[in-house]
């Protein structure tokens, strides 16, 4: 086990190390607006590094090129010990306990957006930075930026990349350098952070305001920084601009390169997960609009309309954002709500669930089955968009469905058997495994995660990790052979 | 530098793997086999695109508008002169390499060019291989020769053994005992560990000694670090593929070859085209057969079929019956590490040959020849220098006061038609060929910059 685990703790090192200049962003913030978490930071930052640079030193005389496995592991060990480390500015600020912290980094790093805080608005501005760029880091994924600026991750950067990055089909890069294409996502990202940022402020946030909602928005996180999340604006203008940049956050991002080196649409127009996205979330925003009038929970179809599309677009994409208490709304729309955050968000974006490729493939799969009941003897191959998808994906997006279907009711299970009621436990399941945030209930848009016990909120903790790094990269961990030597 | 290789067969996916190692160097691979590519793309840092490598829409995929070198290394023939010449006519791709093997095509120069079709560059690792192993034949005891400047300078690898005059001797007593020709020792590996060659090194019994020297000068050289053996007589190729066929037409003047091939209708195409080689139908790892075409008194036999294990194994009964030297063809580059250090005396690599030809056409600066040696670890360079005393980090200068990145030796000058074995006193002079050695090729991208030049020769 020694020899597996200590080559990847030197490269981890240096992801640590990284990690810690990022701390500088809200340090610099607490300096100049002179807040009272500016020890928590400075402390933060030096022990993150130091840790990182012990761990360097000491497992230097392991030092040896990746591997596949190694790729893996690196990968699911980044994200499960650096929650720990991102929440050390938490913990030594907040008197909140260790599990709690654990949870707040892990939902900012995983883009879920839960919260164990509340009085949002009354955080440090420095604290509340460092929860939504931890969302925004995490989005695009640490390692993929990590093999961005390190070059010497790019030996096994495929396999790294393909541990992080969400979605069945990973083998097609955008250059043939794993380092130019993750620069390149990175660029595309940032790129609209910042046009999400300036709509915001136009729209009539402030800037502190704009530049955490645009972090929420892009990485599809969902922290606030309010505890009425966007409700609080009450903004028309606001909502529509968060709405369409995260509907185009839940659209792959090498779709968006595409489309912006063929300075054209045509891209999205050939991309069948991007179509499907649009129609589904068309659909649904349309339906639960004229439901909520035909119940009537609101008066009139245009205030329906607009409750509507900012909380459905926002669920279904795995934001998290609301302005609504939705979990009041008849049953039918929030559950629907929460069946979304299952399957909308397209692979390669930085939404959570299942991804609608692996939706697209099940359907036609299911299709393709059906129709050889009539005619035994047809051959036809899988189609999506125009592109045939081989059978060896199939099969591999049938077992990852089942293997989170399974991750889900062991957990709802567990959260049962620890004493939540039903709604609470598969709401709270279902909205940490696909990194949506609020779930209903006891941890419903109203309230928090804080009301969870400290069992209750590790196991929410790890349906975060397993739905970011879609199940297979954390329980790779638990096969024995990955220990061997 | 955009690079796209078509074909991912043994030379294409060595030189996938060479060239995407060079950080500077962006790899795209086309073939056909999507299972191989997969695979491919697992182990290398590279793009792979699946498809027909001649068709227009498959290279658009692979992003060749602005691709700067073509590698056409397919199996087919017409495939790469094809690919070459749609690169040249729809993309302008600059410089198009393509892997030809038929003589019927490389023989007649007006085919290629300007008004021809449009392949800069053509290599046929079956020429290069036969090439090799002939130069192997003309040295007996040598584990490898290679050219530098049309073959004006050669380098030598040998195991050097008790016996030879120089052994046990400190190298700076070279000049000594053989004051007419003059070599430079490049690299001494000792039990696969590089021992940097210094005046006092003392080479001992066994170690592997590089040593670069004039043409004329080898034999002397050679002499000095192992008992000189006979001049080779008699050579049995087994094999009469491509490169069996082409080993046997160059050597039959000079030696007595008998060839042995298994496929009936093969052999009598090769007999009809060769003309004092004994020609013989059957199988290669035949006891009975060898023993009676008296392989006791080879002094070469050279395992050269299409069939890695069957070479080894050939090769090895070979030895065993009493052949003097036995090569074999093998590709695996673990075979090889296996091979050599057992009963076989040496393992030939195709891949490291042909992939020294392609890696000089993605060097920085005037590279004109690239040799890979010990399985890519080290590399030898063919460099021309170019500019003046102000542009250039070397020219003016002697060779003691040019610094060499770790590693790397400077071994001989070639000025026109002199070959000047490098002493710290040469100044080095514009246009000159140098031929470095690096025994650790990580090193490379320092040497390309030394000899580059500054930034207007670029």
């Amino acid at each position: 086990m020694k020899d597996v685990l200590l080559p990847v703790a030197h490269v981890f090192a240096l992801v640590i190390m990284v990690f810690a200049v990022t701390m500088l962003a809200p340090l610099i913030l607490a300096v100049w607006g002179l807040d009272a978490a500016l020890w928590s930071f400075v402390i933060s930052a030096l022990a993150t590094f130091v840790i990182g640079a012990l761990l360097w030193v000491g497992t230097r005389r392991f030092r040896r090129e990746l591997k596949t496995r190694d790729g893996l592991l690196l990968v699911a060990l980044t994200w499960v010990a650096l929650p720990a480390v991102a929440g050390f500015p938490l913990w030594s600020y907040l008197p909140i306990n260790f599990t709690d912290a654990y949870f707040e980094a892990a939902s900012g790093l995983t883009t879920t957006g839960g919260t164990v805080l509340s009085g949002l608005e009354y955080l440090p501005q420095s604290i509340n930075l460092w929860r939504h760029l931890l969302s925004w880091v995490g989005g695009m994924g640490i390692i993929v930026l990590a093999v961005a600026i390190l070059p010497m991750l790019g030996v096994g950067g495929m396999q790294i990349y393909r541990a992080e990055m969400p979605g069945p089909m990973k083998d097609s890069k955008l250059t043939p350098r794993i380092g130019q294409t993750a620069k390149l996502l990175w660029a595309v990202y940032a790129g609209l952070t910042a046009a999400c940022i300036i709509s915001l402020k136009l729209a009539g946030m402030n800037w502190f305001d704009a530049v955490c909602a645009g972090f929420s928005a892009l990485s599809l996180g969902g922290f606030s920084t309010y505890d009425a999340s966007i409700g609080h604006f009450k903004s028309l203008p606001i909502e529509l601009v968060l709405t369409l940049f995260e509907i185009l956050a839940a659209i792959n991002f090498a779709t968006h390169f595409l489309a912006w080196s063929q300075r054209g649409i045509r891209a999205y127009l050939r991309d069948a997960e991007a179509k499907a996205i649009l129609g589904v979330l068309a659909c649904s925003c349309i339906g639960i609009a004229a439901f909520l009038v035909f119940k009537g929970t609101y008066p009139d179809f245009p205030s329906a309309l607009r409750a509507a599309v900012f909380n459905v677009v926002s669920i279904a994409t795995d934001s998290g954002l609301h302005t609504q208490d939705y979990s009041k709304w008849p049953i039918f729309a929030p559950m629907w709500m929460v069946f979304l955050s299952c399957i909308t968000a397209s692979s390669g974006s930085t939404g959570g669930g299942i991804k609608m490729i692996r939706t697209l493939v099940l359907a036609k799969q299911a299709n393709r089955e059906l129709n050889m009941l009539v005619h035994p003897n047809m051959v036809r191959p899988l189609k999506v968009g125009g592109a045939i998808i081989a059978n060896r994906v199939v099969f591999a997006v049938l077992a990852f469905v089942f293997l989170y279907f399974m991750s889900i009711v062991t957990l709802v299970f567990v959260q049962l058997a620890s004493g939540l009621d039903f709604m609470t436990a598969l709401s709270a399941i279902l909205a940490c495994i696909n990194n949506a945030g609020p779930g209903m209930g006891m941890v419903g848009p109203a309230s928090n995660y804080g009301v969870l016990s400290n069992f209750q909120t590790w196991v929410c903790s790890a349906a975060m990790l397993l739905g970011r790094l879609e199940v297979f990269t954390i329980l790779v961990l638990f096969t024995p052979t990955l220990w061997r030597k | 530098m955009k690079i796209i290789i078509l074909g991912a067969g043994q030379v294409g996916r060595t030189a996938a793997y060479h060239l995407s190692r060079e950080e500077a160097n962006d790899v795209t691979v086309i073939d056909v086999n999507e299972d191989i590519l997969r695979d491919l793309q697992d182990r290398l840092d590279i793009r792979t695109v699946t498809g027909n490598a001649a068709s227009p829409r498959i290279l658009e995929a692979a992003g060749i508008a602005g691709t700067d070198i073509l590698v056409a290394l397919t199996n087919s023939d017409e495939v790469n002169m094809l690919a070459c010449h749609l690169a040249w006519t729809l993309y302008r791709t600059p410089k198009k390499i393509a892997r030809i093997r038929s003589a019927d095509y490389t023989g007649r120069e007006r085919l290629f060019g300007e008004t021809g079709l449009a392949v800069d560059v053509w290599i046929s690792p079956e020429q290069l291989v036969t090439e090799y192993v002939a130069r192997l034949i003309q040295y007996p005891g040598a584990l490898q020769v290679l050219d530098f400047a049309d073959g004006r300078v050669r380098l030598v690898g040998l195991r050097a053994l008790q016996g030879g005059p120089l052994v046990g001797q400190a190298l700076r007593t070279l000049r000594e005992h053989i004051p007419s020709a003059d070599a430079r020792v490049a690299a001494i590996y000792r039990s696969g560990k590089s021992v940097k060659p210094e005046g006092t090194t003392v080479i001992e019994d066994g170690d592997e000694v590089f040593f670069l020297a004039a043409r004329k000068d080898i034999r002397s050289v050679m002499r000095e670090l192992r008992r000189e053996e006979a001049p080779v007589r008699r050579v049995v190729i087994a094999g009469g593929g491509n490169i069996g066929f082409r080993l046997a037409s160059e050597l039959e003047a000079k030696n007595q070859v008998k060839l042995i091939e298994r496929d009936g209708k093969r052999a009598r195409r090769v007999s009809e085209q060769l003309t004092s080689t004994t020609v013989l139908h059957g199988d290669a790892a035949d006891e009975e057969l060898l023993l009676e075409e008296n392989i006791d008194s080879a002094d070469v036999f050279a395992a050269l079929t299409n069939s890695e294990e069957a070479n080894i194994l050939s090769a090895m009964l070979a030895k065993r019956l009493g052949a003097h030297k036995v090569m074999a063809l093998i590709n695996k580059p673990s075979y090889a590490e296996l091979i050599e250090s057992g009963s076989i005396d040496i393992a030939i690599s195709p891949q490291t040959i042909t992939i020294g030809s392609l890696l000089a056409h993605v060097r920085h600066g005037d590279v004109v020849r690239v040799h890979s040696l010990r399985r890519g670890a080290a590399e030898a360079l063919e460099v021309i220098v170019h500019g003046d005393a102000d542009s250039s980090k070397v020219i003016g200068r002697r060779i003691e006061d040019i610094v060499l990145p770790m590693g790397t030796t400077l071994g001989a000058v070639v000025r026109g038609e002199e070959v000047i074995i490098a002493h710290h006193d040469i100044a080095v002079q514009p246009d000159d060929h140098l031929i470095l050695f690096l025994t650790d090729r990580r090193h490379l991208e320092a040497v390309e910059k030394l000899f580059q030049g500054s930034a207007s020769f670029l």
